[in-house]
C-alpha cells in the first residue's frame, strides 16, 4: 500500500513534545560559550533627527563591554529590497535620522543580558522631532519626506506612468466603486527574532531564526562585504515565521559585525515588545476597486488601484502589489482588467510578506467588488460568482492579470461549498430572523479564490543517500518551521525505497551541508523541494538497479524494488535473489543529487462559506461555521494539509474580525502587546468544515500544488462578507476590516441614524 | 522585559509583613499573585526597590461564613473563588465573575486582594464587590479598619488605603437566592472587559466606565421607583466617564453599558 496520501503523524513531534525544540536562544553550541549579549537601544519616536547620542553612562555600567553607535560602523546602509528607490536604504544603526518607533540607534554588549537592559536605559539620545507620516495616502503627497535625498516617498510604482483611461467603464450598465482598507497585520510568531554569531578566522557562523538559510547567507555576506563561502548560516528549530522571517533582518548583520569587532561570540533574541515594532509586518494596502458589467450579472470590467504602505524602509512589501495585481481578477473571466500600484514609505514598521503576501489582498478586493456588484443588481452573490468564473474548458487560462492558471474547477468548488453549507436553508433561516426582527442576525459570506503558489523560485535541489546501515539522509533546500517537511519528505523517499520513516532523516537549513536552496515561503515547498526529493529517490532507485543488475544477473528492466524488504529483486520471480539498498551502499556510496525545475507556479483554488451571527445591539460577531473547499491537487499527507488549512483559516478570520496594527498620529504603536493586538484563540473560532476537492496540476509529476496560505486567502473575504451580509437589510454594503464589535456597532448605528 | 534590580523578602506571618512594609516605607511594594505587578516591573513602568511577597501567607487564604457575611482572605486566588462551594451558595455572583478573569494561568495566581488593591477600572472583581455592597478590611501598623467598597476608590489605581496598609480581607453580605448576573463584553474570551455589568439584588456595578468601578445609581433608583428594566437600563451610563481606546469609543461604551445592564437585569430577574 502506498504511504502517499495517508495520515502519517509528524515525526518531528516527539522531540517537540518531550525535550522541546532547540530555538536559536536555546543553543548550546560550545563555540558560543562566553557570548556577549546584544541589547538594542530603539527609537521611542517615529520620526526625528538625532542631535546627539551619549553612551558614556551606559559604557560605565556594570558588565558592559561596548556601546556601539552608527558612527562606529563601517558597513554601509543596505537597500533591503532591490527594486525599491535606491535612496531608501536602512542603516544598521540610525545615526542621523530615525524613521519609525523601534528603529535601532545603539547596540549595548554586556556579559549578562540584564546588564544590557539596564545599560540600554542609560544611553542618552537627543531627538529633534520631525513631522510624522502614518497614513500612506498622505505620504503619497510628498509633503513630509522620509528620505529627503530621494525627493519622494514613493519607493516603487507599477503601471503608474499613464493616467488611467477615463472611458474604461463606458458602456457598462452597472458600475460600482469603493475604497477598501486591507489593514496592517503583525505576524507575531511565537519565537521572536534571534541570532547568534561567532567567527573562526575570517569565517563567520551565524545561527538565525529564519525561513531561508541560503538567502540569508547571501544577504549577510553582501552586507559585510564577504564572499559567500565566508558565511555559514544555520537555522535551528524555527518557531514560526508566517512570511515575516523571509529575508535577513539588519539585526542579523549587526550581530555578525559586532562579533567580529569584539572578537567574541554574540547572542541576540528580541523581546516580544521589540518584536511588535521591530519585526516586519504584513498587508497594509489601501485599495480602490471599481467593477462594471451588465444588469444580468456579467462582469466585464474591473479596476484595482493599490497604495501599498511599505513602512519606513522598503522591504518585500515593495513587491507585494505585483502579486496583488497579478491575481487581481481572481477566479473570474473578466474581459477588461486594469490595475496599478504605488508603494510609499511611512513612519511605521517595514512591511513584508505575511501568510499569503499580496494574494489575500487581491482576493479581498475582487471578492468585495463581486459582493458590491451583486448587491447593486440585487442578485445572489454566489450566483453572480458562478456566472463569472473561468469555465473548466478554458485551462490553461491566461488571465488579464497576465498569468497562466494551470488547472481549476472554480464553479464546482463554489457549488460544493454551498451544498456542504446547506446554503438554501441558511438563506431561509436568515429570512426568518429578519422577519421577526431578531437581535441576533445571521449572515452568509461566500468567497471564490485562486492563488499562486511557488510563485518565485521554481527550482529546488534534493539529495537522497542510503547508508550502509540502511538509514537514509535526505537533504533539502526548503526550510520547514512548522510545516512538517521532515515527515513529508521522508514519506516521498520511503515510497520509492520501502525504507521506514524511522530510518529517514531529513536535513535542512545549513548552508555548508546544503549550499543552494530557496527556503520555505509562498507555499512553494512541496511542489519544488518535495518533487525534488521524489525525483531524487526515483533516480536513486535507478542507480541501485544499475548496480544490482550485475549482482542479480538480470537486466535493469527486469528489476523492481521490493518495498517490503528495501531491496532490489527480479520482477515476477518469487524467491529470486535480491540485494538490499544497504548492501549496495556498503559496496559503494549510494547517493543522488538532483534538481527539479517546474519552471512555472501552480494555482490552487477553492471556495469558502462563512456563517456568522451578529448581535445587532452590541456589534459582536460570532463565527458559527466555516466551510472550506481548498483544492491543492492530490494530498501527500492529509494531517499536515489540514494543519495548514486550520492555521490559515484561523489567521484569515483573525484578519477579518480581530487583528490590526494601529498607530496614533504621532506614530506610537497602540497594539504593542498581545493584550491589545487581537490574535484569536480557539475559543473565538468554530470547528472548521474542511471539504476535499482534487484537481491536479500538470506542472509536476505528482500534481501537487501549495496549501500553506489558502486559508488566509479564502476565509478572510468569506468572513468579512458574512458580517456585511448579516446587516445588508439595514442598507449596509461595506465595513472595513477588522470588523470589531466597535466597527460593526458604528456601522449599524450610522445606518439606523441614516434611516431615521 | 527584565525588571530593574530589587530586593525581595517573603515574611512568614502577616504581622511580619506589616512590620516590614512599615519599615521599608515608600520604597516597598507588596507582591501577591504578581499578575499586575510583575508585568509593570518587566516593562519598567514600575521599579520598586523592595518587594514584599505576601503570596504564600496561609493567613490570607480562606473563605468562610461569619454571621450575615462571607469573609474572604485577600490572598484567595481567583481560581479558588471560582470553585468555592461557600461562595456558590452564599454569593454566586463572585464565582461567576472570577471565572471570567483572564485565563487559567491568571486565575491560578491572581488574588482577590491584589485585584481590589490594584484598582484597575477595567478589572472585574471591584465592580462585583461594589454590586454586592461589600467592604474591605485594611490592616497596618495602626491596626485594622474596615472601609465600605463605595468609599474605597479615589481614582484610577488609587484608593483610601495608606501605603503602609494591606488589604487583608473582603467581607460580602450573604445574598442567598437574590437574583444576580454578570455580563462581560470582550473581543476575545480571555480579554479584559470593554465594558461589564455586575448585578445582584437590584444593585448594579459597572466595569471600565470611568476611573474606578462605578455603581449605576440612576438605574438602581429607577428600579426602586418601579420603572421597567428597559427604562432603568437606559440610564446606566448616567454619571459615567467611559475611556477611549482601540476597543471602544466613549459613545460605544455608553451604548454598550445600557444593553449589558438590560440583559443582566433580565437574567437576574430570572
Ligand atoms: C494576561 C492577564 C490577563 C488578565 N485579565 C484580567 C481580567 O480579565 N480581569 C481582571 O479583573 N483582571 C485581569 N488580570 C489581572 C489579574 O486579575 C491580577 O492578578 C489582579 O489584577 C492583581 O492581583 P494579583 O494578586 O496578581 O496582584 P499583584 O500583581 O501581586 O499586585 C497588584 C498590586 O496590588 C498590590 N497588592 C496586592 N495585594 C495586596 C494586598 N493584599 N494589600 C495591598 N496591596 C496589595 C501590589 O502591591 C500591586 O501594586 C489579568 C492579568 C493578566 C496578566
Amino acid at each position: 500500500m502506498s504511504i502517499l496520501g495517508t495520515r502519517v503523524v509528524r515525526t518531528e513531534d516527539p522531540v517537540f513534545l518531550t525535550r522541546g525544540a532547540t530555538y536559536t536562544d536555546d543553543l548550546t553550541d560550545e563555540r558560543l560559550t562566553g557570548a556577549l549579549h546584544l541589547t538594542l537601544v530603539r527609537s521611542p519616536v517615529a520620526h526625528a533627527t538625532i542631535a546627539s547620542i551619549d553612551t558614556s553612562e551606559a559604557l560605565a555600567a556594570p558588565g558592559v563591554v561596548a556601546v556601539v553607535t552608527g558612527a562606529d560602523l563601517d558597513i554601509d546602509p543596505a537597500l533591503l529590497f532591490p527594486g525599491a528607490n535606491k535612496a531608501m536604504t536602512r542603516p544598521f544603526l540610525a545615526s542621523e535620522r530615525v524613521r519609525f518607533v523601534g528603529e535601532p540607534v545603539a547596540a549595548v554588549l554586556s556579559e549578562e543580558l540584564y546588564q544590557g537592559e539596564d545599560a540600554a536605559d542609560l544611553v542618552d539620545v537627543d531627538y529633534d522631532p520631525l513631522p510624522v507620516v502614518i497614513d500612506p495616502l498622505a505620504s503619497a503627497n510628498d509633503e513630509t519626506l522620509l528620505f529627503p535625498e530621494a525627493g519622494t516617498n514613493t519607493a516603487a510604482a507599477y503601471n503608474h506612468d499613464e493616467e488611467p483611461d477615463a472611458g474604461f467603464f463606458d458602456g457598462c450598465e452597472v458600475v460600482v466603486t469603493r475604497d477598501l482598507v486591507n489593514q496592517r497585520l503583525a505576524a507575531a510568531p511565537l519565537e521572536t527574532r534571534a541570532a547568534s554569531a561567532f567567527w573562526e578566522g575570517d569565517r563567520v557562523t551565524l545561527y538565525i531564526s529564519n525561513q531561508n538559510a541560503q538567502g540569508g547567507r547571501d544577504e549577510i555576506a553582501g552586507w559585510l562585504g564577504l564572499d559567500k563561502d565566508k558565511v555559514h548560516v544555520i537555522l535551528p528549530d524555527v518557531g514560526g515565521g508566517f512570511g515575516a522571517k523571509i529575508g535577513s533582518d539588519p539585526e542579523f548583520g549587526l550581530v555578525a559585525w559586532l562579533s567580529r569587532r569584539q572578537g567574541r561570540p554574540v547572542r541576540w533574541n528580541e523581546s516580544r515588545s521589540e518584536n511588535m515594532t521591530g519585526m516586519v509586518q504584513g498587508r497594509a494596502q489601501r485599495q480602490t476597486v471599481t467593477i462594471g458589467g451588465t444588469r444580468e450579472g456579467k462582469v466585464t470590467h474591473y479596476r484595482l488601484d493599490v497604495v501599498q504602505d511599505a513602512g519606513a524602509y522598503p522591504r518585500l512589501g515593495t513587491f507585494l502589489p505585483m502579486f496583488t495585481r497579478m491575481m487581481a481578477p481572481g477566479t473570474y473571466d473578466i474581459e477588461n482588467v486594469d490595475s496599478r500600484a504605488r508603494v510609499v514609505v511611512t513612519n511605521t514598521t517595514s512591511i513584508a510578506a505575511y501568510r499569503g503576501a499580496g494574494r489575500p489582498e487581491a482576493t479581498a478586493a475582487i471578492e468585495r467588488a463581486m459582493d458590491l456588484f451583486a448587491a447593486e443588481i440585487g442578485k445572489d452573490p454566489a450566483e453572480v460568482r458562478k456566472l463569472n468564473v473561468v469555465s473548466p474548458d478554458k485551462f490553461p487560462f491566461t488571465t488579464k492579470g497576465g498569468v497562466e492558471y494551470d488547472s481549476g474547477e472554480y464553479a464546482k468548488a463554489i457549488d460544493l461549498a454551498l451544498s456542504e453549507s446547506g446554503y438554501a436553508e441558511l438563506r431561509a433561516e436568515q429570512k426568518a430572523r429578519r422577519e421577526r426582527g431578531d437581535v441576533r442576525q445571521m449572515g452568509i459570506g461566500v468567497s471564490s479564490y485562486v492563488e499562486i503558489t511557488g510563485g518565485g523560485a521554481f527550482a529546488e535541489d534534493a539529495s537522497v543517500e542510503v547508508h550502509a546501515d540502511g538509514s537514509v539522509t535526505v537533504l533539502t533546500g526548503t526550510s520547514p518551521h512548522g510545516q512538517g517537511h521532515a515527515t513529508a519528505w521522508a514519506m516521498l523517499a520511503s515510497e520509492h525505497l520501502g525504507i521506514g520513516l524511522d530510518k529517514i532523516t531529513v536535513k535542512h537549513g545549513d548552508t555548508d551541508l546544503i549550499p543552494s536552496g530557496g527556503g520555505t515561503m509562498g507555499s512553494r515547498s512541496l511542489q519544488t523541494g518535495g518533487i525534488a526529493v521524489h525525483q531524487a529517490a526515483g533516480e536513486l532507485v535507478d542507480l541501485a538497479k544499475q548496480r544490482a543488475a550485475d549482482l542479480l544477473e538480470a537486466s535493469v528492466d527486469d528489476l523492481e524494488v521490493d518495498t517490503d524488504n528495501a531491496s532490489i529483486t527480479v520482477r515476477g520471480v518469487p524467491g529470486s535473489k535480491s540485494v538490499t539498498f544497504a548492501d549496495l551502499a556498503a559496496a559503494e556510496q549510494l547517493k543522488v543529487d538532483t534538481t527539479w525545475d517546474g519552471k512555472k507556479p501552480t494555482f490552487p483554488f477553492g471556495a469558502h462559506v462563512c456563517v456568522v451571527e451578529v448581535d445587532t445591539e452590541s456589534g459582536k460577531v460570532t463565527v458559527e461555521k466555516i466551510i472550506a473547499v481548498d483544492d491543492a491537487g492530490p494530498i501527500l499527507n492529509p494531517l499536515l494539509c489540514e494543519g495548514q488549512r486550520h492555521g490559515g483559516i484561523a489567521q484569515g478570520i483573525a484578519q477579518a474580525l480581530l487583528e490590526e496594527v494601529v498607530y496614533d498620529e504621532e506614530g506610537q504603536p497602540l497594539t504593542g502587546t498581545f493584550a491589545d493586538y487581537g490574535i484569536p484563540s480557539a475559543a473565538e473560532l468554530p470547528s472548521f468544515d474542511l471539504v476535499e476537492m482534487t484537481t491536479p496540476t500538470p506542472i509536476n509529476p505528482m500534481g501537487y500544488k501549495g496549501i500553506g496560505e489558502a486559508g488566509t486567502i479564502g476565509s478572510t473575504p468569506a468572513t468579512q462578507s458574512a458580517v456585511i451580509d448579516a446587516l445588508s437589510h439595514l442598507g449596509i454594503r461595506h465595513i472595513d476590516m477588522p470588523l470589531t464589535p466597535l466597527r460593526v456597532w458604528e456601522a449599524i448605528n450610522a445606518a439606523s441614524e441614516a434611516s431615521s | 522585559m527584565i525588571p530593574l534590580a530589587f530586593d525581595y523578602a517573603r515574611p512568614d506571618t502577616l504581622d511580619d509583613a506589616i512590620a516590614l512594609l512599615a519599615e521599608k516605607g515608600e520604597d516597598a511594594t507588596v507582591l501577591a499573585g504578581g499578575h499586575s505587578l510583575i508585568p509593570v516591573m518587566k516593562v519598567r513602568l514600575g521599579a520598586p526597590e523592595f518587594v514584599i511577597d505576601i503570596g504564600r501567607l496561609a493567613e490570607l487564604d480562606y473563605i468562610r461564613v461569619e454571621g450575615d457575611e462571607v469573609a474572604i482572605g485577600a490572598g484567595t486566588k481567583h481560581r479558588d473563588l471560582v470553585t468555592s462551594e461557600v461562595l456558590g451558595a452564599e454569593v454566586p455572583l463572585v464565582p461567576a465573575v472570577a471565572r471570567t478573569v483572564g485565563d487559567p494561568q491568571v486565575r491560578a495566581r491572581g488574588t482577590l486582594g491584589g485585584s481590589l488593591a490594584h484598582g484597575d477600572p477595567a478589572s472585574d472583581l471591584p465592580a462585583a464587590v461594589l454590586a454586592l455592597d461589600g467592604s474591605i478590611v485594611l490592616r497596618g501598623p495602626r491596626g485594622s479598619r474596615t472601609v465600605g467598597i463605595a468609599d474605597f476608590y479615589t481614582g484610577v489605581f488609587s484608593s483610601v488605603k495608606e501605603p503602609d496598609e494591606l488589604v487583608v480581607e473582603i467581607r460580602l453580605p450573604r445574598k442567598g437566592d437574590a437574583g444576580w448576573a454578570y455580563e462581560k463584553f470582550t473581543r476575545r474570551s480571555n480579554d479584559w472587559a470593554i465594558v461589564a455589568v455586575a448585578v445582584c439584588d437590584g444593585k448594579v456595578g459597572l466595569v471600565n466606565m470611568g476611573s474606578t468601578a462605578l455603581r449605576a445609581t440612576a438605574t438602581e433608583e429607577a428600579l426602586t421607583a418601579g420603572k421597567s428594566i428597559a427604562e432603568a437600563a437606559a440610564l446606566a451610563d448616567e454619571g459615567t466617564e467611559p475611556p477611549a481606546d482601540t476597543s471602544g469609543t466613549p459613545a460605544y461604551r455608553r451604548a454598550l453599558v445600557k444593553v449589558l445592564t438590560r440583559r443582566a437585569l433580565e437574567t437576574a430577574a430570572g
